[in-house]
């Protein structure tokens, strides 16, 4: 009887990257429409801080996808704590900014925070809805780059 | 120690809206870090055992920790709106 092989590490593909990498191009396509309903609805610093909140969602999404690909490279354990000190990190870098620029005048707290949130959810739901299809269709999958 | 009478305590002891906005961020934060705990874990476990659905489950884990995620930054918008 062999002893059940255990990998240690991952070397293939950092899809974490191709993933957070699909979520800014998403949103930067997005980004023009919600600026403009922050626009229309709170003036320019409606414009200011919904840029604002887009723009931590997407640098969120992108560390995110940057820290958990340079663990799984090292090792399965090392993307384990990667995994949850980088949610603490991140939850700290978005609450450090935002709490930074609280007094300023320009910042409404109200677009900011439904930009947040809707944001996430919004980009995460378009991806999941990519990512689930070309899970069950292998098929849709794009084709692996020429080289 | 239930919520009602850490709310009770706060009360008597004059904790304004900010105190409670923030306490109420931070327990809010203890479900998604249990949550990306349990779900890291078992992604490690499958990686380690099956190694070539590594690039799968990689995928999966990563929209399941932004998912999860959301959790907390609902937590930190209520925060936000509510108390700062």
């Amino acid at each position: 009887m062999t002893a059940p092989v255990v990998a240690a590490r991952d070397l293939g593909p950092a899809t974490e990257r191709q993933v957070a990498a699909d979520l800014v191009r998403r949103g930067l396509l997005a980004l023009p429409v919600v600026a403009a309903v922050g626009a229309l609805a709170w003036g320019l610093d409606g414009l200011a801080s919904v840029a604002l909140a887009a723009g931590l969602v997407l640098a969120n999404f992108w560390l995110s996808a940057a820290l958990l690909a340079w663990a799984a490279r090292i090792s399965l354990g090392l993307l384990m704590g990667v995994a949850l000190f980088g949610f603490l990190l991140r939850l700290g870098l978005i609450s450090a900014v935002v709490l930074a620029v609280a007094d300023q005048p320009w910042l409404e707290p109200l677009p900011l925070g439904i930009t947040l949130v809707v944001s996430h959810l919004g980009l995460l739901i378009w991806e999941t809805r990519y990512v689930s299809a070309s899970l069950a269709f292998p098929g849709l999958k794009p084709s692996p780059p020429e080289e | 120690m239930s919520l009602s009478v850490l709310a009770q305590e706060a009360a008597a002891n004059g904790i304004d809206n900010k105190g409670l906005a923030a306490l109420t961020y931070g327990l809010g934060a203890i479900g998604p870090g249990i949550g990306i705990g349990y779900l890291v874990g078992q992604s490690v476990q499958a990686m380690a055992r099956q190694p070539e659905a590594a690039g799968m489950v990689r995928t999966t884990m990563f929209l399941g920790i932004a998912f999860v995620e959301a959790l907390a930054l609902i937590g930190f918008v209520v925060f936000f709106l509510g108390g700062a």
